[in-house]
């Protein structure tokens, strides 16, 4: 038998110096050029002394040639469809489209067949995600049993399993009763509880944000304050119940002022927002182009700008991809019948760099709300670069042009409403523990 | 005729049918024209001509209606074509064959014309996409009408020689019926006044961005209106959800004779059926033959029909002229 040669930087191999990099970490606010070195799977030593080539003699180096290092991204909002929708996605197709987007943790929703609402299926997709994943995977478990709205999981038991917190997916918990005890509740065990944020009455069957287009394309529509509704609730109930609430994908200008308000009496809230709310108004929805239907739906212009100003002042802490794979058969329908949701693994980092691009955020804060902020939320280890910390690493080239193309996507669904959108950012190299999980095709 | 009917068509700029908004005034004035000279050829006593002789029309309801098929099919008959219906019921929709694959399976029957009425807004445009044949949108959820806003315009115009500066009111339910929104862009489109009259719960979001004016109490609407059309309210909307009961709804939005005192004196009602009287219409006003135009909107029906098949088989006829050379 011959030995086969560990990766440098893996565990078990030989040490590996990035030099020459633009080090990029939110966590403790560097954005300097500089050089890292990874040593068995972690950061051994990270800092300016390192910027030169041949900074560190005697060990592999990559000249990163200027590139951004910076941590991998953390993605606190992802629908892997595995198990159940297989045809959909799966942990495989998934996680090589994540390493694509420099993305090396991901946090599953538990709206999957069967729901995962059970200590033994938390366990099984830790187990299955070792067995297939390229990045790090991990998953929320139901808020309740079934995603039925009706009888509280076991938060205790599940939280010991591996689970990072509590949501019902895209059901927002309806029952202020129910909601108002998973808050007490999970506040024990130190979980947060995620609140998809659509009143259920307002939202009905609604497809796209209510307004002119709507009423010209005859759909039926969800009014922007049914957001609102739902989260100026959730908001009453957490400071009641002194619960820790997340509210994802927030859309509208009344709900991310609702947070606003709330994080200055010293609520326990975060939130986060996704691209396609800040990229994308409900104009994309056009002639019921139903890959931007999505769930909130897209909304108006001055939402979209909301979301902007609530990413700049902070009131917004984190972006997720809010990854959500349909095949053909889900979305080549009439608009209402299909399926809500983009895929968005892969076009998280760079649709999210326009907004540095734009000038509306700085690079580090632009990266802290995929990163370190994420992480901090969830009670993750990952999300910064420091000595002893995971060798998590994505490098990309902030300026460089491409354009999003459906054929090249590595999910195994293809809706995004960002096809043939061109970009400017493009992730070169992804590191897990110090190993390659994604490099770019030169 | 057919030689100025054929000049005429190349002024209509679109494979299909699927809705008013996008059209021109030139095109809808166009359709008009056309429909009013088979007005002429249907009250005579010879009614078929043969220009869609040969040709093949498909009638695919996915949702039950009786007067639109019916007046699709006597159109394509009197032009001479063949026509096939199709229904929901009989078709293989039921068996769980999804739209485009229907759309897929008739187009390779090469039809000339699909009419397709479906209970999904945007699903023509959706089926349209996938065929070669000329598509006729016979009403998609609560988006759009065509044909039924065309046949409106066409009794308006004969009875009041125009378009241009009148003021129409539709009133009742704006939120669910389609044919309120291509009459709103139609009418709109050719220089009237809109009003829509009906309560909140009925109204679409942001209609007054169509460039109507909305207005909740029926008497100050119907003011110094030239034409009053009314709308269907669908049993199923009366019972709580939307209004609170039918007698509710007709004490304020059922056109009684006092009502219409308020309009015009000469203003003229009209309705696309069928209609619910005692609930949105009074029969004394529906059956009055000096002011109700709701018989001669049938009639029109079936000329306006011809012509849009007229238009789109001419259409398509020049495309493959156009293709073989």
């Amino acid at each position: 038998m011959t030995a086969q040669r560990v990766e440098p930087g893996a565990r078990g191999g030989p040490p590996l110096a990035l030099v020459n990099v633009r080090l990029l970490d939110p966590a403790s606010n560097t954005d300097q050029r500089g050089g890292l070195v990874i040593s068995d799977g972690t950061i051994a030593e990270v800092g300016p002394h390192l910027a030169r080539a041949g900074a560190v003699a005697g060990i592999e180096a990559i000249d990163g040639d200027a590139a951004c290092l910076a941590p991998g991204l953390v993605d606190m909002r992802v629908q892997l469809r595995e198990p159940g929708e297989e045809h959909k996605e799966t942990f495989a197709t998934a996680s090589t489209a994540a390493a694509g987007g420099g993305i090396t943790s991901m946090v599953a929703l538990p709206n999957t067949h069967p729901v995962i609402d059970d200590a033994a299926l938390v366990e099984s997709i830790a187990r299955r995600a070792r067995e297939t994943s390229r990045v790090r995977v991990f998953t929320y478990a139901a808020v309740t049993r079934g995603l039925a709205g009706k009888e509280m999981t076991e938060f205790g038991l599940l939280a010991a399993a591996g689970a990072l917190g509590f949501t019902d997916g895209l059901h927002p918990v309806a029952n202020s009763q129910v909601m108002r005890r998973a808050l007490f509740y999970a506040s024990t065990f130190g979980k947060v509880i995620i609140q998809h944020p659509e009143d259920p009455g307002l939202g009905g069957n609604g497809g796209m944000n209510a307004g002119e287009i709507a009423t010209r394309l005859g759909l039926p529509s969800i009014p922007p304050l049914a957001e609102v509704m739902q989260v100026e609730r959730d908001l009453r109930l957490a400071q009641m119940a002194n619960g820790r609430l997340h509210i994802p994908h927030v859309s509208t200008g009344a709900a991310i002022n609702a947070i606003r308000r709330a994080k200055a009496r010293g609520g326990k809230v975060t939130c986060d927002t996704a691209p396609p709310y800040f990229a994308l108004n409900e104009i994309a929805v056009g002639d019921y182009r139903t890959f931007a239907k999505l769930s909130p739906p897209l909304r108006g212009e001055s939402d979209r700008r909301a979301v902007i100003e609530g990413l700049k002042d902070g009131t917004i802490d984190a972006i997720a991809s809010d990854h959500a794979p349909q095949d053909q058969e889900a979305k080549r329908l009439p608009f209402a019948q299909a399926a809500v949701g983009m895929i968005g693994l892969e076009t998280l980092l760079c649709i999210s760099l326009d907004l540095v691009h734009n000038k509306h955020l700085t690079l580090l804060d632009m990266l802290r709300k995929m990163t370190v902020a994420p992480a901090s939320i969830l009670g993750l280890p990952y999300g910064k670069l420091a000595k002893g910390a995971p060798a998590d690493l994505v490098m990309f080239d902030p300026e460089r042009a491409w354009k999003i193309a459906e054929k090249d996507f590595r999910s195994k669904s293809k809706n995004s409403p960002f096809d043939g959108r061109p970009v400017q950012g493009r992730v070169m190299r992804t590191w897990i523990a110090g190993r390659t999980a994604f490099a770019l095709a030169a | 005729m057919t030689s100025s009917a054929t000049a005429a068509s190349f002024r209509y700029r679109h494979r299909h049918l699927l809705g008013i908004e996008g059209l021109s005034p030139d095109e809808i004035t166009l359709l008009l024209d056309l429909a009013g000279s088979y007005v002429e050829q249907n009250r005579a006593a010879e009614k078929k001509s043969d220009l869609l002789r040969g040709r093949t029309v498909i009638n695919l309801f996915f949702e039950n209606s009786t007067r639109t098929r019916t007046s699709f099919e006597l159109a394509a008959k009197r032009l001479g074509g063949d026509v096939i219906n199709m229904s929901a019921d009989v078709s293989s929709v039921k068996k769980g064959e999804t739209l485009i694959d229907t759309a897929m399976t008739l187009n390779a029957m090469l039809p000339d014309v699909l009419i397709v009425r479906h209970p999904d807004s945007g699903a023509v445009k959706l089926l349209s996409e996938k065929v070669n044949c000329a598509v006729i949108n016979g009403g998609d959820g609560t988006h759009e009408h065509p044909t039924q806003a065309l046949l409106d315009a066409l009794a308006i115009r004969r009875h009041k020689g125009r378009l241009q500066g009148l003021t129409v009111a539709i009133c009742g339910d704006i939120l669910h019926i389609r044919v309120a929104r291509s009459n709103i862009h139609l009418l709109i489109s050719m220089g009237a006044r809109v009003r829509v009259i009906g309560p909140p719960t009925l109204m679409p979001s942001a209609i007054d961005r169509l460039g109507v004016e909305v207005f909740h109490d029926m008497k100050a609407g119907l003011i110094d209106c030239d034409i009053v059309m009314m709308l269907r309210l669908q049993l199923e909307r009366m019972q709580g959800a939307f209004v609170p009961s039918t007698r509710e709804y007709f004490h304020f939005y059922g056109l009684t004779r006092e009502k219409l005192a308020l309009a015009k004196p000469d203003a003229l009602v009209m309705h696309p059926g069928p209609m619910n009287r005692g609930v949105e219409i009074d029969s004394e006003v529906a059956d009055d033959i000096d002011r109700s135009l709701i018989r001669e909107q049938v009639e029109m029906g079936v000329a306006v029909r011809m012509a849009c098949l007229d238009v789109l088989t001419r259409n398509s006829l020049r495309n493959a002229a156009g293709d073989e050379r």
